[in-house]
C-alpha cells in the first residue's frame, strides 16, 4: 500500500521559536499524494502552506508526525539519502527565479545534474533536450539575466525538470508573472503532468490556478480545513483513493 | 558534485565579482611577491656564500689560532712572560680583541696532537706588483690561505701544494690588464711578481699561472702555492732568518678519516692545549647564520603582509556568501550537501590564494631576474658570481603552497557559514 502514495504524511506538526514567541506553523496535518496527481495547497500567507511544502519536499523536518516519500520513511533516511532523494526525485519552482546571474541559461538548467555528479557531455545533452522542450534552445548560451520574466520562469521549470523528477514542487509559480505569461507557465506545468506523469504539488493562493489541479488542500492556521477534487477529464489519477474528511484526518494524525 | 565540477565552479565563481576578486588578489600578490623576493635574496646570498665556502672548502683543514685571552677591561695588565707571551699580533681575531701569535713551539705542539697530519703557519707576504712580460705593473696581493683552499676557477687548474715550481692562480680581473687575450690564454704564462724586503730592497720572483679564478668575497687576492709563498717570504725577509718567528694563524690538516664527532673531539683536544681550531665550515656557518637571520626577518614582514591579505580573503568570501545566500539555498534544496558547499567556498578561497601567489611569484621572478642582472652589472659587480636573487623552484612552489594554505584557512569561516545555511531560510522571500 505504501507505494501507492508518492508522498504520505501523517499528523505533521511544526513550530518555530519557543516560549512567548512560539509559533505553531502546522498543528497536525495529514496529506497523501498519489503518483501523477496534481495537488494544490491553498491558503493565505501565514497559513502554514509553505511550511507544509517544505516538510513534504524534505527541506525541513517535522517536529511530530510521520512522512513517507516514495515508500521510504523520511526519518530513517540519512542526510545524504535525503539530499540524493531531493536531487533525483524532486524538482523545485519558486516564486522568485533564483537563477544564477552571469551564468548561461544552459548552466542554470543543468545545475541539479551537476550536483548529482553527472558527466559534462550527458549534462549538456539533457539540458539542451529540456531547453528544446521549453522552446528556449536558442537562448542556451545567453546569460540568465538577459531573459524576460516568462523566459526566466521557463528556465526555472527546465531546471526543475532536467533531472526527470517524480514530483515538482512549485511555490507560487506564477506569483511573479503577469497573467498572460503566468498562464503559459501554468500550461507548461500541467502539460508535463499530462505527458510525463510528473506529480505536481503547487502552493498558491491563486484560486484559478488551484482549480486547474486535480485536488485542492485548503490550509488555515496550520490545519487542513477542507479538500476538494476537480473533475478534469484528463486527470490521470481517477480518485481511486477515498478522501478523508479533514476532521478525521487531523484526529488520525494526532493519534499517530 | 564531481571534484572537477567543484573546481570549475569555484574558478568561475571567483571571476563573478571581478573587482572584488582583483582587489583581494592584489593584497595577496603583495605578500607573495615580497615573500618570493626575500626567499630569493636568502637563496642567492646563501648560494654565493656556499660557493665561497666551497672555494675555501678543504674539509680536512683547521684554521688554528691561540685561544684569545679574554683580557677584558678591569683585569688589569698581564705580566710579560718571555716564554709564552711572545708577540701579540694578528688580524685574525674578532675586531677589538688581540690574539697571541703562534710560535714554532706552538706549531710543534699542534703537530704532535693525535689526529693532526700536518701543520703549516700562514705566512703573510706583501708583494708590490705583478707584471707580465714588459707590460704595465699592477698592484697585487696574495691570499695567505690560498695554498689550502680550492679556487672558484674559470680556467686552468688548482694549485699544486707539493710542486716545487712557483704557481699562481690569477684573479680574472687581472687577465685583460696584464695583456692576456683570455683566461685560457693566461694559463701557463710566466709572470713576475715584485716584492720589497724589510731592508727596502726590491726583488722579483717568477711564477707560472696555473689557473684563473673568480674573485672571491672571503679569499681576496691571488692564490699562491707553498713554493711561491716560500720564495716570496724569503725574498721579503731579506735573508734575515730571525725576522719573523711568530704567526697569527696556522693551517692544520687533520686525518680525513675522522668522523664529525672525531673532529669535534680533536677541536676539544686543541682547546685544552690553548688553541682555537675552527674548520672553514665553522667560520662560514657564522656568516650563514647572520644571513639566515636577516632573511628570516624579511620573511616575517612578508608573512605579516600575507596575514593582512588573509583578512581580505575572509572579508571577500563573507560578502560573497552573503550575496549568494539564495544560490546556496537553492543548491542545498537541490540536494547539494553541506560538505560540498563547504568545499566549494574553500576552493574559491584557494583559487584566490593561488591567483595572488602565482601572479606574485611570477612577477617577482620576472622583476627579480631583471633586477639581479642589472645589479650584478652595476652595484654588485665587485662580487662576481653573486646572483643576489636566486629563484629556486622548490622555494617558489613552497611560497605558492603556503599562500594557498593561508587562503584555505581564511576561507574556513565563510565556507562554514555557507555550509550551515538553511535552505528554507535562504529561499525565504517575504
Amino acid at each position: 500500500m505504501d507505494s501507492e502514495w508518492v508522498i504520505d504524511a501523517q499528523g505533521l506538526e511544526k513550530s518555530y521559536g519557543s516560549g512567548a514567541s512560539r509559533f505553531d506553523a502546522l498543528k497536525g496535518v495529514s496529506v497523501q499524494i498519489a503518483p501523477g496527481e496534481t495537488v494544490a495547497i491553498v491558503g493565505k500567507s501565514g497559513s502554514g502552506k509553505s511550511t507544509l511544502m517544505h516538510l513534504l519536499a524534505l527541506l525541513d523536518e517535522p517536529d511530530k508526525g510521520t512522512l513517507q516519500v516514495t515508500g521510504q520513511d523520511a526519518k530513517s533516511l540519512s542526510k545524504r539519502a535525503v539530499n540524493e532523494l531531493r536531487n533525483k526525485e524532486f524538482g523545485f519552482v519558486f516564486q522568485q527565479f533564483f537563477l544564477t546571474p552571469n551564468v548561461s541559461v544552459l548552466d542554470n538548467v543543468i545545475l541539479p545534474l551537476k550536483i548529482a555528479g553527472m558527466g559534462g557531455k550527458e549534462r549538456r545533452k539533457r539540458g539542451m533536450d529540456v531547453l528544446e522542450q521549453l522552446e528556449l534552445a536558442d537562448k542556451a548560451g545567453n546569460k540568465a539575466t538577459t531573459l524576460s520574466g516568462g523566459q526566466k520562469q521557463r528556465v526555472v521549470i527546465g531546471r526543475a525538470l532536467v533531472n526527470a523528477p517524480r514530483v515538482i514542487f512549485a511555490d507560487e509559480p506564477t506569483g511573479n508573472l503577469d497573467t498572460a505569461t503566468g498562464a503559459v507557465v501554468e500550461d507548461i506545468l500541467f502539460e508535463l503532468n499530462h505527458s510525463q506523469g510528473i506529480t505536481l504539488v503547487i502552493v498558491t493562493h491563486d484560486e484559478d490556478l488551484a482549480a486547474r489541479c486535480d485536488r485542492q488542500i485548503y490550509i488555515r492556521d496550520g490545519l487542513v480545513v477542507s479538500q476538494t477534487t476537480s473533475n478534469h477529464t484528463h486527470s490521470p489519477h481517477t480518485g481511486a483513493h477515498a478522501l478523508v474528511t479533514p476532521e478525521a484526518q487531523t484526529t488520525a494524525g494526532g493519534a499517530a | 558534485m564531481r571534484t572537477k565540477d567543484l573546481v570549475a565552479t569555484a574558478i568561475s565563481n571567483t571571476f563573478r565579482s571581478k573587482l572584488r576578486t582583483t582587489l583581494t588578489v592584489l593584497a595577496i600578490f603583495v605578500g607573495a611577491f615580497t615573500l618570493t623576493l626575500t626567499n630569493a635574496v636568502g637563496a642567492g646570498v646563501s648560494q654565493y656564500v656556499d660557493a665561497q665556502v666551497g672555494a675555501l672548502g678543504s674539509p680536512d683543514v683547521f684554521i688554528i689560532t691561540q685561544a684569545s685571552d679574554a683580557t677584558t677591561a678591569g683585569d688589569g695588565p698581564v705580566k710579560y712572560d718571555a716564554g709564552s707571551s711572545a708577540s701579540v699580533s694578528s688580524q685574525q681575531g674578532p675586531p677589538g680583541t688581540t690574539t697571541k701569535a703562534l710560535t714554532d713551539t706552538d706549531l710543534n705542539k699542534i703537530g704532535d696532537t693525535a689526529g693532526i697530519v700536518s701543520v703549516d703557519p700562514i705566512r703573510a707576504v706583501q708583494p708590490d706588483y705583478i707584471e707580465y712580460g714588459t707590460g704595465t705593473q699592477y698592484e697585487f696581493s696574495i691570499n695567505a690561505t690560498s695554498a689550502v683552499t680550492t679556487a672558484d676557477l674559470t680556467a686552468g687548474g688548482q694549485l699544486d701544494g707539493s710542486a716545487s715550481e712557483a704557481q699562481l692562480v690569477l684573479p680574472d680581473t687581472f687577465v685583460t690588464p696584464l695583456g692576456f687575450a683570455s683566461a685560457d690564454d693566461a694559463v701557463g704564462a710566466s709572470v713576475s711578481i715584485g716584492i720589497t724586503d724589510i731592508l727596502g730592497e726590491k726583488h722579483t720572483v717568477n711564477a707560472t699561472v696555473v689557473g684563473v679564478s673568480l674573485e672571491s668575497l672571503l679569499a681576496a687576492g691571488a692564490g699562491a702555492n707553498d713554493a711561491l709563498i716560500a720564495e716570496l717570504a724569503d725574498a721579503q725577509s731579506g735573508g734575515i732568518e730571525t725576522a719573523v718567528t711568530s704567526y697569527g694563524v696556522a693551517v692544520a690538516h687533520f686525518d680525513t678519516a675522522l668522523s664529525a664527532d672525531g673532529v669535534t673531539a680533536l677541536k676539544a683536544d686543541l682547546a685544552t692545549e690553548g688553541y682555537t681550531a675552527s674548520t672553514i665550515e665553522d667560520q662560514l656557518g657564522a656568516v650563514q647564520t647572520v644571513i639566515n637571520g636577516i632573511v628570516g626577518v624579511l620573511n616575517a614582514f612578508a608573512v605579516i603582509a600575507l596575514i593582512a591579505a588573509a583578512f581580505g580573503i575572509i572579508n571577500t568570501l563573507l560578502m560573497s556568501v552573503q550575496e549568494r545566500t539564495r544560490e546556496i539555498g537553492l543548491m542545498k534544496a537541490m540536494g547539494m550537501s553541506g560538505g560540498k558547499v563547504y568545499t566549494l567556498f574553500s576552493l574559491e578561497a584557494i583559487v584566490i590564494g593561488f591567483l595572488g601567489s602565482a601572479i606574485g611569484a611570477g612577477v617577482a621572478i620576472g622583476l627579480g631576474s631583471v633586477l639581479s642582472a642589472v645589479l650584478s652589472q652595476g652595484l654588485l659587480s665587485g662580487l662576481p658570481g653573486l646572483n643576489i636573487l636566486l629563484f629556486e623552484p622548490t622555494s617558489v612552489a613552497f611560497v605558492i603552497l603556503l599562500v594557498m594554505l593561508i587562503a584555505f584557512l581564511s576561507g574556513t569561516l565563510p565556507a562554514q557559514r555557507a555550509a550551515k545555511q538553511n535552505p528554507i531560510e535562504s529561499l525565504r522571500y517575504e
